[in-house]
Formats: C-alpha cells, structure tokens, sequence
C-alpha cells in the first residue's frame, strides 16, 4: 500500500519503528496530490518545498527523540482561512488573493511544534459561506467518491484531502456544519469540538460566536490524536476555554455498555432521504446491539427555528467580520477609482461573491436601527432556547445521534441557484453551532449508487472524550471508515 | 436672550495605560508610524482581541471619583462604520452595558455652586491617525500607533447652562482624570478632547431644542468661543423664525466659526451589537474596592489635608493643589525641609513668577524640590538672608543649578553676621551721620531705615537685617 494511503495513527507507529521516514512520507503525499489534484482540486495552494524542509527537520527531531509526537512528521493540511505566516491565506476570496499573513494560527504553532508537516492551503466556500464548496472564488473541488458531484462545504477542499488521500489529515473550521457534512459527502470523519474547545486566534472570521475549528480525518482514532495537538486554552482568544484535555486518544476503546443515547425525533422528519435514515438507524442498532441503551423518542422541540435564527446571527457577525476587507490594507484594492467611497465600493463590489455579499447584506439588515430587537435580539433568545432544548435532553442522555445532512452529496449546480434548498443542506447540523456542543460525522455506509452517508454524535460541552470514546466504538462496529474511493484521473 | 442655553459634554479621556487596551502594544507617544502595532492593533483577518484589565481598573477610577455606580455586567459592543483610520471597519466600544452611570460633578462659576450629571462613562479604542503628506497630492497614510489606544468616554446630562459653565465643567473634569493619574489631560495633543452638544429652548419650555454637535476644540478657550459662536448662530436662526438642522459641526480654530459636518440623514447607523470576541467583563465587590482602596487623592481632599496638616491659608492651598504636579512638588519639599509655610510662600511668590513668565510647568522647572528645600535650608540657618536668597533662586532657576551651597560660597553672598564686624561698620555710619542720628533721637523714626539702609550698602547686602536692626536699636535707642 502506497504511504499516502495509511492513517495518521498507523503512520505515527511506521515513523516510529524507523521504517519510513517523514521524507518518504511526504514526497509519497506530493506525488499524490501531483497525481490526483487536478481531478479532486482540493488544494488551492501547495507548499512542497516547505513541507520537505518540514519533513527533514521533523526527522532530525526523531532521529534525536527530540519532543517527538504522534503528529511528527505527518503531512496535514489547512483549510485556507487558517492564517500561515508567510503562506498565502485567501480564504477562496477574490478580496484576499495574494494575502500572505504576518502570523500563524495558534493552531498552526501547536501544528508546527507538534512536528506536523504543513502541505499546504485547501479549497473552500468563499469565507466559509456555502455547503457544496462551489462558492470558491478560484476553482471547483469534486466529490473524490462521484466526481460529478460536490464535495460538501464549507470545508469540502479538507474532506475530500483526507478522502483523496492527499493529505493525511486536514483541518477544517464548522460554523453550521461546516465540517460534519462534507466529511459526510466525501466518507471520511469530521469533528466539530465545542465551542472555545480549539483557539480561534488566526482563524480567519465568518461568524465568531459559532466558527470552530476541528480535524478532519480517516478513523476517530486520527481525529483523536489530532485534536490533542490543537486542543487547550490560548491567552489569545478570550473565549477559549481553561479546561484541561484530557488524552483522547487513550480512552476511545472504553465500554460503552449502559450507555444512554438519545435520537432526537425531529431530525428524522419530512426532507430525510430514505436511504440515510436506513443507514442511520442501522448504526444505531448495531449501537444498541452492543450493550447501549437507546432512546429513539427524544426531543428537541425549537429545531424547526434554527436556521432562521443562524441565519440572521452567522449574517450579522459576518457582515461586522469582513468589514475589514475595505482594500485599504491587504489584499485586492479595486483600480481606478474615484475618492475613498468609491474605492471601497468597487473593492468591496468586485472582491467579495455573491454568496459573501448576500450574506454582509442580510446580516447589515438584521442589525440595523429599527430591525434590531425583531431580528438580531430575537435570534439571540431563541439561541438560548435551542440551547436549553439540549440541556434538557443531555439530563437523560450522554449523547445524541442523528444524520449529518438530509440527504448524500448532491451534483453540481443542483442547488447553487437556490440560496434556500442550500441553507436547509445544514439543517441538522446547525442546531449543534449554535449551542455550542462538539460533534462528529463518522462513516456510516454508502447509497445504493455508492455515495458515502456520514453518523452524526452530539456529545455534552467539553464531553469531547464521550464523543471519541463513543464514535470509535461505533466506527469498529460499522466498519466503514478507512475506505478509499478509485480516482478516475480526468482525461488530460 | 430669549434662549436657555442647553449644552452636555462629551469628553474623551485616553487612559495612561502602558499598553494598549486589547493588544500588547506600547501606548508610547511620538514612536515612528506604526511602530506600535501588532496583527490585533492593525485587524488582521483572524487577529482576536484580549482586554487589558487595567483599562477596567482605570475606568473603575473615573466612575468612583464621579459617584457613579459601577455595572456589574460589562458588555463590549460594536461601532460599524467605515474610515482607514479604522482598521476593522468596526470601534470596539460599549453600548448598551457601559462600565459607570449615573453620576455627577460639582462645578463653580462666579461663586454659584451647580451640580452637573453624568450620564455614563464607557470603555472604547481609539483609531488611527490619517497622514497628508504635502510633498504628494492625492496621497494619504494611515498610522495605526495610536488605533486600540484605550479610552474612556465621559457623557454629561444637558446640565450646563452657558460656555462659562462647560468650562468650568471641563476643567474640573480633566484635573480629576490628571489626579487620578488616569489621563494627561493633554488637549492639544488630543489626549483629552470634547465634544459639546448645544440647543436653545424658550425659557421655561419644557422640551430640548433641536441639537448640533460641536467637535474639534482642542482647548479650553476654543470651547468657549465655539460654544459661543454656536448659541450666537442657533438664536440668529430662532430669531428670525428658522429651524435649528441637527448636524454635526466642525469648528475652525482659525477663522473662529464651525462649519456643517454631516446633517442627520448622513448620520450613520452603527449597527451596535455585542462583540462576540470578547466575553462580558464582571466586575464583583472585591474588584471595585480594590480600586477604591488605590485611588489617587482628588483636588478636594487634598486642598483640605494641605490646610489642615501643614497649616497653610485655604487660598495658596488652593493654588498648590490645581495641578497635580505643583502639589507633588510642594509635598516633596515638605519632606526635605518640614516648614510648609515658608516653602508655600516661596514656590506662590518665587517658582510660580518665574514659571508663569516663561509659560513652563512646574515638570519643566529646572529647580529641583532638594535644590530648592536647600536654599530654604540657608536662609533658615541664617547663612544668607531671604533678600540673597532670591538672587541665589534666580541663578539656580536660569543656570539649573540646584547646589545653592556653592552659588553662595562661589559668589561669596554669605550673610555677615559676625556681631564685631557689624558693630564696628555701623559705628562708623552713625558717626559720620550724627546730625541724622540726632534728628532720629528727636523724634524723626523715620531715620531709622536710612541707618539700616546704610549698613546693608556697605555689606552688599549681606549684613544680617536682623542683627543690624538689633544692633542700631542698642546703639540709638
Ligand atoms: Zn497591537
């Protein structure tokens, strides 16, 4: 089997018996996106004379023994709104083409002196705003299972790296779903942490009192090594929590006998493709098959209210966060204009896609004087009320399970013209942002036509261990990850 | 006039804080352009803010020594608007939640106490500075040193009646910031800057008139006259049947009017909204009476303790304790040499001319509190008399000299107070003057002076007045 191929976690004990070195590892994944990439598309910048320096230094480190862990030497990429000093960081904006940051992500830092190997930048809706990853303002990432398909977004360059194998494992950041239901699309598995669980700091905003970021890999146990490395308080985002972490890794195989898991009714309902619910709650059978204790009549009454109240919140962050791309100092400026408004305008008109714009025009008109309390003020209370919702369910459950997304990866263009049928693709996943809960989508089987359909666990605040622990347990059950799609190479 | 004059104040205090109030920054004044920035100051895309806590403290400060009560639940909002100055595109400020409300300040204006409320008083960052270079037209930079500067903004009621009281008002105001060590209280650099809002109303009407807002008045002078200016304009309209416009306007310090800034269909919507960056700031007990326990004395209680404590009149306390700095000054003299009268005298007498006539604070004097207690020191002993002690000040202050020891042994300006000496020089006058001496034993008392006059010409004024009275009296009766 071919480097690329292997999970981090089989990696990390290949590097460390000596039989391969971080080198061959990476030259095997550059080959690979070499092979592969202008048929996926997933990267929208590579770094491969980086990623080698990275890779010999992280063999000296162990060769040395020198701090060495499961991350060194393992090739991972970004999602491009993670900020990379010196490495261009567009965010799949026009407005942001050429932006090199002065600074890295805390992530990145935790990354570089974990020894991870940085590939480099992967494809994305434009600032993180879209479910199929179509609203790139520079190329188009297919779906590595059904190439006619998208990829899922906002974060489908990330998925369909892991999926593709051109990365070992990517990071991605989850809004609305941002990370679950591309990681659903593209078969591989994706974790949303709870809110302040991953610093922020360097994460570059679409909606700060939602975005988090989290791994994107090809078992739990990846995922479990991965969030290690980036988990933890940081004195630079005031709400990353001071929790400590615990060691993930070590408990995913507990028993999950006596476990309480709950299927909130209201995601079952009209919209549900059939083919997913079969999948889904066949994994919750295999679940209580192995001693847990499932209870399929719970509920989470303000479901229905979700969207909406994400749409006005997500919108009026956003529309305050991307205030900042007015030309003036990074990034693209509009020529020949006329006076400061004008270049504004014209920087802002031509920079920014429409799915940004129609999103800064939404969330300006939720927060406008006269609007504020009907909208913005109103979506804030019924965030609350969806986060009591699960409160409550939490009283009774240790996690919730559900499907990521209504339906499997759609096709091109199915939905891109039709702002609504793509805002409803997040449906299920959107509740779990706006309370703030961690999360994840592992592989739970395919369509008849051989499209991958991803299990959503919903886990209490900061219960990031439960969640591992539980989708590790279920990911041996199923038996679906690690699987990989055959990449018919695009005629040349 | 036919017009109450309504004015309430606006004022912007930039705290002396080392850093900035969500980076770590320097504050520093006068660094090369953008020296003092980081990817936070500059709003870098991903860039978080984390607050200063000082900046709490401080503003805890402001809200206590103005009786107002301190918010217990601090929300940090934004300001949308766009200007390059700008580097978010949004102020983080305080909006609905702001740090104190409710309090007041007392003012006096020609002997009339009044009482002016405070609205609130919030926490924000500053902006940067736009640059017109002259050698490029069309061409401007931005210098974002001083953008996430922390400020404090102060909102006064409508309770000020006339220029004379927003000046009293302001005054007051920006010697309890300097106090409180929380601002330099510097207009001209903008470190604290107003912002007046003026309209007229009948007399005993019961609503407010339509408002303008005045800025760009940086000093105290320029306040009153823009003011001034403002109620001259609005009654001019009023009278002949106008309606006041509500705007913002810009006053011109050199052609002495205010100009249109923007009217009320340019104002723009902010679009506050808290910011989600930034959790709410709780402020318990202990925190409050922690700064209550470190707050800096105000004018008040330290006029109170000089009179008390060291037993000088009320009205050169009130002199030594309008500045800060002068009252230091003074209290570090105090603790060289313990004769607070004396030193008071000297610094209103002496210092305060000399200052005033080169228009210098009492931090530029060249006189330190030890030369200065030095002096006092010589004149005490009766090394030399208080008439050479003002020439020995004199060449301290031009030469910046604080050993008046060696000034006087130098310039051999030690007083004579050698009893034989003296005795013998004014033997000699009263002889060669018998007939005045008679005419003083007749009755003339006058005379005496001219013999004391005598004996210091002779000494180059540096016989001991004090003997030398004493000595004549013996000699003449
Ligand atoms: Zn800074």
């Amino acid at each position: 089997m071919e480097l690329y191929n292997y999970s981090l976690e089989n990696l990390g004990e290949l590097l460390d018996k000596g039989e391969i070195s971080a080198v061959e590892l990476t030259r095997s994944v550059l080959e690979r996106i070499s092979a592969v990439d202008d048929t996926i598309g997933s990267y929208l910048t590579v770094d491969a004379e980086g990623a080698l320096i990275q890779a010999e230094s992280a063999d000296v480190r162990r060769r040395k023994r020198d701090n060495v862990t499961p991350l060194t030497g393992i090739p991972v990429g970004l999602k491009d709104l993670i900020s990379t000093a010196g490495l261009q960081t567009t965010c799949a904006s026009k407005i942001l083409a050429g932006y090199r940051p002065e600074y890295d992500a805390t992530v990145v830092s935790r990354l570089r002196s974990a020894g991870a190997v940085i590939t480099g930048k992967l494809n994305m809706d434009e600032f993180a705003m879209g479910s199929s990853t179509e609203n790139s303002a520079f190329q188009k990432t297919c779906n590595p299972w059904a190439l006619d398909r998208v990829p899922g977004g906002s974060s489908g360059g990330s998925t369909a790296a892991v999926a593709a194998a051109t990365a070992i494992a990517t990071l991605g950041s989850d809004t609305g779903g941002s990370i679950r239901q591309p990681a659903s699309f593209c078969g591989v598995v994706g974790m949303k942490p709870t809110y302040g669980r991953v610093s922020r700091y360097g994460l570059i905003a679409f909606a700060s009192s939602l975005d988090q970021i989290g791994p994107v890999t090809l078992t739990v146990a990846d995922a479990a090594l991965l969030l290690g490395v980036i988990a933890g308080h940081d004195a630079c985002d005031s709400t990353s929590v001071d929790l400590p972490v615990a060691d993930y890794y070590k408990r995913l195989k507990n028993d999950i006998r006596g476990l309480k898991i709950g299927l909130p009714q209201e995601y079952f309902g009209a919209g549900l493709d059939s083919e997913v619910e079969v999948l889904v709650r066949s994994a919750c059978g295999q679940l209580a098959a192995a001693g847990a204790l499932v209870n399929e009549a719970i509920s989470l009454p303000h479901t229905d209210y979700a969207v909406a109240c994400y749409y006005l919140l997500a919108t009026a962050e956003a529309s305050s966060n991307l205030a900042r791309y007015d030309g003036v100092k990074y990034g693209f400026r509009a020529e020949n204009t006329d006076g400061l408004l004008d270049m504004y305008r014209q920087t802002r008109a031509q920079g920014f896609g429409d799915e940004v714009k129609r999103r800064i025009m939404l969330g300006t008109y939720a927060l406008s004087s006269g609007y504020y309390d009907a909208y913005y003020r109103k979506a804030q209370q019924v965030r609350t009320l969806i986060t009591r919702d699960f409160e409550k369910v939490f009283a009774d459950c240790d996690v919730i399970v559900a499907p990521v997304c209504p339906t499997p990866a759609f096709a091109f263009g199915e939905k891109v013209d039709d702002p609504l049928a793509m805002y409803l693709s997040d449906i299920l996943t959107i509740p779990v942002n706006l309370a703030g809960l961690p999360a994840i989508s592992v592989p739970c089987g395919f369509t008849k036509s051989g499209l991958p359909v991803g299990l959503q666990i919903i886990a209490r605040p900061f219960a990031e261990e439960t969640l591992l622990n539980v989708a590790w347990q279920y990911e041996q059950l199923g038996g679906w990850s690690r699987r990989r799609p055959e990449i018919k190479k695009k005629a040349v | 006039m036919d017009y109450e004059i309504v004015i309430g104040l606006e004022v912007h205090c930039q705290l002396l804080t080392e850093t900035k109030i969500f980076c770590g920054c320097s504050t520093n004044f006068g660094n090369l352009p953008n020296q003092n920035t980081c990817p936070v100051c500059t709003g870098m895309p991903g860039a978080l803010p984390v607050l200063n806590r000082k900046v709490v403290d401080f503003a805890i400060r402001a809200g206590l020594a103005t009786d107002c009560s301190i918010v217990r639940e601090n929300v940090f909002a934004r300001k949308n608007y766009f200007y390059p100055d700008l580097p978010k595109g949004y102020q983080i400020s305080q909006f609905e939640l702001p740090i104190c409300v409710g309090g007041y300040l007392d003012i006096e204006v020609e002997d009339e106490k009044k009482r002016i409320g405070i609205t609130r008083i919030h926490m924000e960052e500053d902006a940067g500075k736009l640059v017109h270079p002259e050698y490029e037209h069309g061409v401007s930079f931005v210098d974002y040193n001083r953008a996430c500067v922390p400020l404090i903004e102060i909102v006064s009621d409508p309770d000020m009646r006339s220029s004379a009281e927003a000046v009293a008002y302001l005054k007051n105001m920006r010697d309890i910031m300097v106090y409180l060590e929380v601002c330099d209280g510097n207009m001209e650099e903008g470190s604290f800057r107003c912002d007046a809002n003026i309209s007229l109303r009948r007399w005993g009407a019961p609503e407010l008139g339509i408002r303008a807002e005045l800025k760009n008045m940086n000093s105290f002078r320029n306040v009153q006259r823009a003011i001034d200016y403002e109620v001259e304009r609005q009654s001019d309209i009023l009278d002949n049947g106008g309606v006041v416009v509500q705007e913002t306007r810009l006053w011109n310090v050199d052609r002495g009017i205010s100009m249109s800034m923007r009217g009320k269909e340019e104002a723009h919507d902010y679009r506050y909204f808290p910011d989600p960056d930034l959790l709410p700031v709780v402020i318990d007990d202990f925190w409050v009476d922690e700064v209550r326990r470190n707050q800096p004395e105000l004018p008040l209680a330290k006029r109170q303790r000089f009179v008390v404590d060291y037993g000088i009149l009320l009205t050169d306390a009130e002199v030594l304790t309008s500045d800060r700095n002068l009252a230091d000054y003074f209290e570090a003299v105090v603790k060289i040499f313990p004769r607070p009268k004396a030193i008071a005298n000297w610094i209103m007498v002496e210092l305060l001319k000399f200052l005033n006539d080169d228009k210098i604070a009492i931090t530029q004097c060249s006189i330190t509190p030890q030369g200065l207690a030095e002096l006092l020191k010589l004149i005490d002993k009766g090394t030399i008399s208080g008439k050479i002690g003002k020439q020995v000040f004199a060449q301290m202050y031009s030469a910046a000299d604080n050993d008046p020891e060696l000034i006087v042994t130098t310039k051999g300006l030690a007083q004579m107070s050698d009893a034989g000496e003296l005795t013998g020089m004014i033997d000699e006058i009263l002889a060669a003057n018998a007939d005045k001496v008679k005419e003083y034993q007749d009755g003339k008392s006058k005379m005496f002076g001219f013999f004391v006059g005598q004996v210091m010409k002779r000494s180059k004024g540096q016989a001991n007045p004090q003997m030398v009275n004493e000595l004549i009296k013996e000699r003449i009766g």
